[in-house]
C-alpha cells in the first residue's frame, strides 16, 4: 500500500478526480480533474505545481566525497562548481546504465544525489576504500516542482527577489515564510521551472505559500498525467519506460548503455577509472548498436488510416507508454517506441524511440505501428532532433 | 528589406488569409509583397496593447476552424501559433442561476438535467448527428467550391463525389442535412429539445456574423460550425491564441517571410492598376506604383471591386451582383481591462469562465435583441458573448488582472440616424454592454481600468470591414459555396484579369480558418494564376 507524501493533505483536499497512482510507494496525483488537459495547458503557458517527494534523495558527505561521486558517475563530478547541479547516469561494470538523476554540489565534502530507483546499496558497496558517508534522505525531505513560463514570477513572490538571477542547473538556500528551503533550478518539463525541497514539517506550509503567490499568475497543482506529456515533449528518457535498470533485466538485450540512450553527452571517458570506463570506452569506439532518438509520426498517414472510416482521427489526450514495434521501409523490425504523445502544442504526433543505430540519422524514415478499428497498420515516422520542444526561457 | 517594385504576387491586405495566402506562394517559389494598411498585421485577428499591460484581442477573439494541416504545411507552432482550449460554454440566467456545459460528459449531462432531465439525454444524441453532418461539410471546406453549372468531367466528379458523401449519410441523416439547410436554428433545436435554457445559448451560434434573428429561416445551418470546432486534427473545441488572435496572424507573416515575402504595413493601397483590363500592380495612396503579374485581394468583395478596380471597370451584371452582396454588418466588440475577475453567478472558483460565457437568457430575449435592430436600434439588452482570455494566458494581461472580451449581438451598421453617426452612439452602446454584464456581475462597473467600443462603424473605419461584416459578407447560405461572393467567380478569380481574391468574401468564408487564403493559393499556382 503507498503511503501520504507530506504535501498529501493538500493535494488531496484538490484532488476531485480521487485518481492516485503508486509512485514508488507513494500516492501520486494523475490528474487533479478528470481531464489533464488544464494542467498541461497550465504547465506550458502559466506555471504547474507538482508533489514530486517519491524521487530518491541521498546525502553524500565526507573528505573524499567528490571522488567517490566522480567513481561511480558517469560524468566527472569535480568539474561542479559549488551550487551547480548536475544531470548524470551511472552505469555497471559492464557499461550498463543503472540509473539517471542529478548530482548537486553543495561543497567539496557535500553533495546530494537524486534517482528514479534505489540506489544507496549499489553505492555503498562501491564506497569501499572512500572516506564518506550515505545517507537516504527520501522520507525526510518533501519535494514541490515549480514549473512553467510563470514559475520564476511566483518563487519571486514566495521567497523574494533571490532566485532572480538563479542560472538553469543551479541552486540556492531561500527562505520561504520563515522556513529553509533549497531551490534548484531543475525540472522535468523541459521548461523554464524549479524544484523546491523543504524539511518534510514544511511542506504543507510551502505548498500553501506558492499556491497562494501563484493565484494571479494561472499556477494550477499538476499531475503527473500532464507532466508525462510534457517529458515527451522535452525527449526526456526515463527510467522503466524508455530504459531498464541494468540491475533489474533478466535478459541482455532489455539492457542499455548510455550511448544507446542519448545520455553520451553525459559520460566523461577521459579521466581517472570509474564504473563501467572501459566498457563504455570500447563502446564509443565501437559505435553503439541502437540510438534513443525523437520520432515524428506523419500526420497525413495517419489521418488518411482513419479517413477510410470516416472517422475523424484519434489521438489519445495522454502520453503512452505501451511499447510498439517500430520498422523499416521493407517491413523489418528495427527497434521499439516506448512513449509518446501527441504535443498540443507542437501540433504533432511524437514518440520516443530505440532504433539500430544505422537508421537513426535525422531524417531517417521508418514506419510506426497503428492500429485502426482493430487492425494494425503502419505509418510514415520521421527521425527528428531531441528536444522536441525546447523553448529560450527554459534556460534564460 | 528589399525596395523592388515589381513583384510575382502583391497581396493586398495583411490579415490572417492574405499572409497564408502569401506563404503559400512564396513557399512555391513566387516573388511575393504583401501590403498593409496598418500599422500592424493581422486584419481582424489582431492584438494591440490599448492600454498598458493588457493585450487584446480587439475584433476576432477565438480560434476554431483553423485548417489543421496549413499549420502542418506552413509550419506554423514553429512560428508561434499556440491555441489553448476553451473549456466550457457557460450561460449566466437573470435568477442568479447557470447553466454550464463542459467537456465531461458526465457532467453536463447533470447541468442540463436541473432544467430538463429529458433534454440532458438527448443532448449527446444531437452531438453526435452534429458531429455526422459536419463531416459532410468539412469536405466542402477543405476544397474549392463545386461548380454545379460545369460541365468540365472533373467538376462533374467532385459533385458525384459530394453527392455521394451526402448519400453515404443515409436517409435520415440526408433528411436532418436538407431541414438544416433551410430551417431556423430555434426550430431546428426544437426538433431535438425542450428546455428554453439550453436552446438559446445553442441558437446563437446560428446568428452570428449575420443580421438574422435566431426565427430566421437559414440561420440553422450556422449552428453545424460550432461542431466542426477543430483543434489538433480532431473534432473538438475552440481555442484561445496564446498572447492574442494576432499570434495567429504574427505566425502566418513570420511563415510567409521565412519562405522569402515580403511585408510591408503603414502602406495603403488606392487601386488596383489595370493595364487593357488586366491587373497589373497596384498605386498606393502616396501615388507610388508596384507591379506585379498578379494581384490577389484579401479584403472583401466591395472593397475589392468598388474600392480598388472602380465600377467603371466592371461588367454591370457583376458589379451588380456585387453590390447585392449581403455585408450588412450586425455586431460590434467591447473590449475591457479589469483589475477583478467577473464571476458570472458562480463563486466557488474560476472554471467556468475558462470558456465562453453568453448573455442569451431565453430565446425571447434573442428574438427581442434582433427586434429593436431590425428598426436600426442597437439592441437594449444585446446577446454577448464574453470570453476572458487572461485566466488561462497569463502573457495578455498583469497578474490579477484580466481583459473581458465581449462580442454583442445586434449593434446594425445601418443605424437610424445613418452609419456615420455611429461616433456619437458609441458611448451608448459600450455603457449598454456594461449594464447588462453588471445585472448578472454586480461590481463589475467599478472594476473597469479601460473600454475600448468597436462599433460596425469602426469596423469598417479602422479595419476596412465594409459595413463592419466581420467575415466580409454574411455567411447565409445564398452567399456560401458556389455563390460567394457572386455566381460564377467562386474559385477565387475575377472578372478582371490577374486580380483574384483571397479573404473571408470567398469560399468557404469567415472566421479564423485560413482556407480562402490556401485555396485561392492553391488555386492560383495550379491554375496558371501565377
Amino acid at each position: 500500500m503507498p503511503i501520504e507524501s507530506p504535501f498529501h493533505p493538500q493535494t488531496a483536499k484538490r484532488c476531485k478526480s480521487l485518481r492516485w497512482k503508486d509512485w514508488s510507494g507513494y500516492y501520486a496525483v494523475c490528474a487533479y480533474d478528470t481531464y489533464a488537459e488544464r494542467e498541461y495547458f497550465a504547465l506550458r503557458h502559466s506555471a504547474g505545481l507538482m508533489d514530486v517527494t517519491p524521487l530518491y534523495k541521498y546525502d553524500v558527505c565526507g573528505a573524499d566525497a567528490e571522488d567517490f561521486l566522480t567513481h561511480v558517475m558517469a560524468r566527472d563530478i569535480r568539474k561542479l562548481a559549488d551550487g551547480q547541479v548536475s544531470y548524470c547516469c551511472w552505469c555497471d561494470e559492464a557499461g550498463k546504465l543503472l540509473d539517471d538523476g542529478t548530482v548537486w554540489r553543495f561543497s567539496k565534502d557535500r553533495f546530494r544525489v537524486t534517482a528514479a530507483e534505489p540506489c544507496l546499496a549499489w553505492f555503498f558497496e562501491n564506497a569501499h576504500g572512500f572516506e564518506v558517508s550515505l545517507s537516504d534522505v527520501t522520507d525526510r525531505i518533501a519535494t514541490a516542482s515549480l514549473q512553467g513560463p510563470t514559475s520564476r514570477d511566483i518563487l519571486k513572490q514566495a521567497c523574494g527577489g533571490k532566485i532572480e538571477g538563479l542560472r538553469f542547473f543551479r541552486m540556492t538556500p531561500v527562505s520561504i515564510d520563515g522556513f529553509e528551503a533549497i531551490v534548484t533550478r531543475t525540472g522535468y518539463t523541459g521548461d523554464l521551472g524549479f524544484e523546491i525541497w523543504v524539511d518534510n514539517e514544511h511542506a504543507p506550509r510551502l505548498w500553501d505559500v506558492l499556491s497562494e503567490a501563484g493565484k494571479p499568475y494561472g499556477l494550477l497543482p499538476t499531475g503527473l498525467d500532464a507532466l508525462d506529456v510534457a517529458r515527451v515533449e522535452a525527449g526526456f528518457i526515463m527510467n522503466g519506460v524508455d530504459y531498464y535498470s541494468a540491475n533489474h533485466c533478466l535478459i541482455e538485450s532489455r539492457k542499455s548503455t548510455p550511448y544507446e540512450s542519448g545520455l553520451g553527452w553525459t559520460v566523461h571517458l577521459d579521466r581517472e577509472p570509474f564504473i563501467g570506463q572501459s566498457a563504455l570506452r570500447a563502446e564509443k569506439y565501437r559505435g553503439p548498436d541502437r540510438r534513443f532518438v525523437g520520432l515524428e509520426i506523419d500526420w497525413d498517414e495517419f489521418e488518411a488510416l482513419f479517413a477510410k472510416h470516416r472517422l475523424p482521427p484519434e489521438v489519445c489526450s495522454a502520453a503512452w507508454r505501451d511499447p510498439k514495434p517500430i520498422y523499416n521501409l521493407k517491413g523489418q523490425h528495427v527497434g521499439h517506441a516506448t512513449s509518446g504523445a501527441w504535443s498540443p502544442t507542437l501540433k504533432k504526433n511524437l514518440a520516443l524511440a530505440t532504433v539500430q543505430a544505422s537508421h537513426a540519422k535525422i531524417g531517417a524514415e521508418l514506419r510506426f505501428e497503428v492500429t485502426v478499428e482493430y487492425v494494425r497498420h503502419t505509418v510514415k515516422a520521421v527521425v527528428v532532433k531531441k528536444p522536441f520542444f525546447d523553448p529560450e526561457r527554459k534556460r534564460a | 528589406m528589399s525596395t523592388s517594385n515589381r513583384y510575382d504576387v502583391i497581396v493586398i491586405g495583411g490579415g490572417h488569409n492574405g499572409l497564408i495566402c502569401a506563404a503559400y506562394l512564396a513557399k512555391a517559389g513566387r516573388k511575393v509583397l504583401v501590403l498593409e494598411r496598418r500599422h500592424v498585421l493581422g486584419g481582424a485577428a489582431v492584438t494591440e496593447e490599448l492600454y498598458p499591460g493588457f493585450k487584446f484581442s480587439v475584433c476576432s477573439y477565438v480560434v476554431s476552424l483553423f485548417r489543421p494541416h496549413i499549420i502542418r504545411d506552413l509550419e506554423l507552432a514553429k512560428h508561434g501559433f499556440d491555441l489553448i482550449p476553451l473549456e466550457c460554454s457557460h450561460l449566466p440566467l437573470p435568477d442568479g442561476d447557470s447553466l454550464c456545459r463542459w467537456a465531461d460528459a458526465h457532467e453536463t449531462r447533470r447541468e442540463i438535467a436541473r432544467f430538463s432531465a429529458r433534454d440532458a439525454e438527448i443532448y449527446p444524441e444531437f452531438g453526435l448527428a452534429m458531429s455526422k453532418l459536419s463531416h459532410f461539410v468539412k469536405a466542402m471546406i477543405d476544397s474549392p467550391a463545386p461548380d454545379p453549372a460545369s460541365l468540365n468531367p472533373r467538376e462533374l466528379a467532385n459533385l458525384l463525389r459530394l453527392g455521394g458523401q451526402l448519400k453515404e449519410l443515409g436517409p435520415d441523416l440526408m433528411h436532418l442535412q436538407m431541414r438544416l439547410l433551410t430551417m431556423s436554428a430555434v426550430d431546428f433545436l426544437d426538433l431535438w429539445f425542450e428546455s428554453d435554457i439550453l436552446k438559446a445559448p445553442m441558437s446563437v451560434s446560428g446568428i452570428i456574423g449575420t443580421f438574422l434573428g435566431v426565427r430566421s429561416p437559414g440561420t440553422a445551418y450556422v449552428l453545424l460550425h460550432h461542431y466542426m470546432g477543430e483543434i489538433d486534427g480532431a473534432f473538438r473545441s475552440w481555442g484561445f491564441s496564446r498572447g492574442g488572435t494576432g499570434q495567429v496572424s504574427m505566425a502566418c507573416a513570420r511563415a510567409a517571410q521565412s519562405y522569402g515575402a515580403e511585408i510591408r504595413t503603414e502602406c495603403s493601397v488606392d487601386r488596383v492598376l489595370l493595364k487593357n483590363a488586366s491587373a497589373c500592380g497596384v498605386v498606393l495612396e502616396n501615388g507610388d506604383e508596384i507591379f506585379a503579374q498578379t494581384v490577389v485581394s484579401g479584403v472583401d468583395p466591395q472593397r475589392t471591386f468598388f474600392g480598388f478596380v472602380g465600377e467603371e471597370n466592371l461588367d454591370p451584371e457583376f458589379a451588380a451582383q456585387i453590390r447585392r452582396y449581403k455585408l450588412r454588418g450586425s455586431s460590434a466588440k467591447v473590449n475591457y481591462a479589469v483589475d477583478k475577475l467577473p464571476m458570472f453567478g458562480r463563486t466557488e472558483n474560476d472554471l467556468h469562465l475558462r470558456g465562453d460565457i453568453a448573455i442569451a437568457p431565453s430565446i425571447a430575449y434573442l428574438e427581442k435583441a434582433y427586434d429593436q435592430a431590425k428598426y436600426g436600434d442597437f439592441s437594449d439588452r444585446p446577446y454577448l458573448n464574453i470570453v476572458i482570455p487572461s485566466l488561462v494566458d497569463p502573457t495578455v494581461a498583469p497578474p490579477g488582472k484580466h481583459i473581458v472580451s465581449c462580442f454583442v449581438q445586434y449593434a446594425p451598421y445601418k443605424i437610424k440616424e445613418g452609419p456615420e453617426h455611429w461616433p456619437k452612439r458609441s458611448d451608448a452602446l459600450g455603457d449598454t454592454v456594461t449594464d447588462t454584464i453588471e445585472e448578472y456581475c454586480p461590481g463589475f462597473r467599478d472594476s473597469i481600468l479601460f473600454r475600448q467600443v468597436l462599433t460596425p462603424w469602426d469596423l469598417e473605419q479602422e479595419f476596412g470591414l465594409t459595413e463592419g461584416n466581420i467575415f466580409h459578407g454574411e455567411l447565409s447560405q445564398e452567399q456560401l459555396l458556389f455563390q460567394r461572393p457572386a455566381a460564377g467567380w467562386a474559385r477565387y478569380r475575377t472578372p478582371i484579369s490577374n486580380l483574384w481574391m483571397c479573404g473571408s468574401g470567398t469560399h468557404p468564408g469567415g472566421g479564423i480558418m485560413g482556407a480562402p487564403g490556401e485555396l485561392a493559393a492553391k488555386t492560383m499556382l495550379g491554375g496558371g494564376g501565377v
